[in-house]
C-alpha cells in the first residue's frame, strides 16, 4: 500500500461565503470515489485543518459526480471584510487540502 | 401568438469589477451570442461599494462601468447581444443615469437601459430588527454602524424589463446566478413555479457568474491540471435550449480551457449543501448533476437537476461599520533572516503590549514563506528560508489607535534586528465594512425598475 498526497487522485476548488471556507474535493477517476469517500472522512479533515478552522466540518457526497463537498465553519478569521490572514477568501485550503497523505486505492 | 426561441448563447462577461474587457469583446464579437451577463459583485465588493459610497455619495457602483459600456455598447447594438449586469453595486441609479450619459456621448441614442431596484432594504431591517445569522445580535444591536442593508432579490423585475425591450439591464443586490436566469425565463417562457427548468437555469448562472473560472481561470495546477493560453483566457459561454438542455463552451481559438474538471470544480465553489442551493428565484438541488466532455472545449450538462419551490425568506447582506485593519510587511534576508523576522514580531509585540499600550480587537504576525498560508505539514521539517518577510495586521477600533501599529514598524529599523528591507505608509490603515447575514420576509421586498431610452 502507497502513501501518497490526494492531489494524486484529486482536485479540488476552495472559496468562501462569510466565515465559511468550502472545498468541492472532485476524484480524477470515479472508481476511486468510494476509497475518497472512505478515507477523507470530514473528522479528519477537521483533523487535518487544526487550529486554521475553528468550527466544525460538514462534508456532503455527490456520487454521480465523483466529488465530496467540505463545509469548513469559522475557518475564515470573521470573513473576507474583516479578516487579518492572508487567505481572506478561502481560495488557499483546497491546495492545503491536496497535501493530506493518503493510501492510495488498490492497483495505484 | 408569441414565437419564442429554442435556444440562446449566453456569455459570462466578468466575475469581478474591474474585469478585463477583451474577453468580453471576443464574446460579443465571435461567440454568437444573444446575450452577455456581468458580474461585479460578492459580499466583500458589495461591501466596498457601500464603504466607498459613505464618502462619495454620488458613487459607489463598479466604476469601471463607463469604460466596459464605451467598449462594448457599440459591438452589442452590431450584433445584437443584449447585457445584464449587477455593476449597479450599492447606487444603482447613479449606475442607470451613468450608462444613459456614456450611451448617448458615443452616439447609441435610443439605447434602453433599465435597473432594478427594491434591493435596499435598510428601512426594513429597522423595522424589523431581525437576527443576525452566526450571531447573537440583532439587526438594531448594531446601532449607528449598521449603514447598509441589500436583500438579494429574484430575477421578476430584470425579466420584466426584459419584456419591455431593454438593451442593457442593471442591477445591485441580485443573485448573481439570476443575471442568467432571466434571460432564459423571458425568452422560454418558463413559468415561475418551473423549479426544475429554473433551477437547471441557475446552475447555468451558477457556472458562469465567475466568468473565467469556469473557462480555465483558478485552475491551472501543473503537472496535474495544465491550461493552455492563459493569456488569452476566453470567457464561458452557455448554449440553453428551452427544454433546459445545457451545453458550456467558449470561442474557439480563445485560451483557457472548459472541461469536465472545470466544470465540476466551479459547480461546487462557494456552495455548501449541494442538494439545497438557496437562491431567491429557486431552491436548487445540484447533488445529482455531472458533466460529460462531448467536443474540445464542449461539455455537456448531464445527471439530473431538481428545483424545489422558492424560499419565504430573502438573504440580507448587512454593512457594518467596524473599525479598521492595520497591515505593513518588513522583510529580512540572508543567513538568519528567520531569527532575525521573529526577533522583530517579539519586538513589536512586546512595544504594543507593554510601551504604547495598543487597545485593539486583534493582532497577528505571520512569517511570510514561512508560516502565513497554514505552513507545511507537521511531517515537513521547516527548511531554512533565504529572505523572510514579517507581515504584522491588527484590528482597532479606532483609527488613532491602529497608527500606534503602523508606527512600530516605521520604527523598528533602526531599533529593531539588523539588515532590514523594506516600509510601509500610514495608508496601510483601513476601514472595515463588515458583511452578515440576515432575512427578511418576501414579500416585503417589492423590486421595480426604471427604464429610459438614451
Amino acid at each position: 500500500m502507497r502513501i501518497a498526497p490526494l492531489r494524486e487522485i484529486c482536485q479540488a476548488r476552495s472559496g468562501d461565503k462569510g466565515n465559511i471556507a468550502n472545498i468541492g474535493l472532485i476524484v480524477y477517476d470515479k472508481r476511486h470515489y468510494e476509497h475518497v469517500k472512505r478515507i477523507v472522512t470530514s473528522e479528519r479533515v477537521k483533523e487535518f485543518f487544526g487550529d486554521a478552522v475553528k468550527g466544525r466540518v460538514e462534508r456532503y457526497e455527490l456520487p454521480r459526480l465523483g466529488a465530496l463537498n467540505f463545509v469548513l465553519h469559522e475557518a475564515l478569521d470573521g470573513g473576507a471584510t474583516r479578516s487579518l490572514t492572508l487567505d481572506p477568501f478561502g481560495k488557499v485550503v483546497s491546495s492545503i487540502l491536496l497535501a493530506m497523505e493518503i493510501e492510495m486505492p488498490a492497483g495505484d | 401568438m408569441v414565437t419564442r426561441k429554442q435556444s440562446l448563447r449566453i456569455g459570462g462577461g466578468s466575475a469581478c469589477p474591474g474585469e478585463r474587457i477583451e474577453p468580453a469583446i471576443e464574446l460579443i464579437e465571435k461567440g454568437e451570442i444573444d446575450y452577455i451577463a456581468f458580474d461585479s459583485l460578492s459580499e466583500p465588493e458589495l461591501s466596498a461599494f457601500v464603504k466607498h459610497k459613505m464618502s462619495h455619495p454620488d458613487e459607489g457602483y463598479d466604476t469601471y462601468t463607463e469604460r466596459r459600456l464605451r467598449a462594448i455598447l457599440p459591438l452589442c447594438a452590431e450584433h445584437g447581444v443584449k447585457v445584464l449586469g449587477n455593476m449597479g453595486g450599492a447606487n444603482p441609479l447613479a449606475a442607470h443615469a451613468l450608462a444613459l450619459d456614456t450611451a448617448r456621448r458615443i452616439g447609441l441614442q435610443g439605447t434602453k437601459v433599465a435597473t432594478v431596484v427594491g434591493d435596499d432594504v435598510l428601512g426594513l431591517v429597522k423595522e424589523l430588527n431581525p437576527e443576525v445569522e452566526g450571531s447573537n445580535k440583532r439587526a438594531l444591536d448594531f446601532g449607528d454602524a449598521l449603514i447598509a442593508a441589500h436583500a438579494y432579490i429574484p430575477a421578476d423585475s430584470m425579466i420584466a424589463a426584459l419584456a419591455e425591450g431593454a438593451d442593457l439591464v442593471i442591477a445591485g443586490r441580485v443573485g448573481d446566478a439570476s443575471l442568467f436566469l432571466a434571460p432564459m425565463m423571458h425568452e422560454f417562457g418558463w413559468a415561475d413555479d418551473d423549479w426544475d427548468r429554473m433551477a437547471m437555469g441557475i446552475v447555468v448562472g451558477h457556472l458562469m457568474e465567475c466568468a473565467g473560472q469556469l473557462s480555465g481561470g483558478y485552475y491551472a495546477d501543473p503537472p496535474y491540471k495544465v491550461v493552455p493560453d492563459l493569456h488569452k483566457i476566453g470567457f464561458p459561454i452557455a448554449e440553453v435550449t428551452d427544454d433546459a438542455d445545457v451545453l458550456i463552451t467558449k470561442v474557439d481559438g480563445s485560451g483557457g480551457l472548459v472541461s469536465r474538471g472545470t466544470c465540476a470544480e466551479q459547480m461546487l465553489y462557494e456552495v455548501h449543501d449541494p442538494a439545497n442551493y438557496i437562491g431567491a428565484d429557486v431552491v436548487t438541488d445540484l447533488s445529482d448533476v455531472d458533466f460529460k466532455d462531448v467536443g474540445p472545449n464542449r461539455v455537456a450538462v448531464t445527471g439530473t437537476v431538481k428545483g424545489k419551490p422558492k424560499p419565504d425568506m430573502l438573504k440580507v447582506n448587512l454593512s457594518v461599520t467596524e473599525g479598521v485593519i492595520a497591515e505593513g510587511s518588513l522583510f529580512y534576508a540572508g543567513p538568519g533572516a528567520l531569527e532575525r523576522a521573529k526577533l522583530a514580531a517579539e519586538i513589536i509585540r512586546k512595544r504594543l503590549e507593554l510601551v504604547v499600550d495598543f487597545k485593539g480587537q486583534g493582532l497577528r504576525f505571520d512569517l511570510l514563506g514561512v508560516n502565513a498560508l497554514y505552513g507545511p505539514p507537521e511531517s515537513d521539517a521547516t527548511p531554512v528560508p533565504w529572505e523572510v518577510g514579517l507581515r504584522v495586521t491588527a484590528r482597532a477600533a479606532e483609527r488613532d489607535e491602529a497608527w500606534k501599529v503602523m508606527h512600530e514598524l516605521e520604527t523598528i529599523d533602526n531599533n529593531g534586528p539588523a539588515a532590514i528591507g523594506r516600509a510601509l505608509r500610514k495608508e496601510d490603515v483601513r476601514e472595515v465594512v463588515a458583511y452578515f447575514p440576515t432575512f427578511v420576509p418576501r414579500e416585503r421586498v417589492p423590486t421595480d425598475f426604471r427604464i429610459e431610452d438614451a
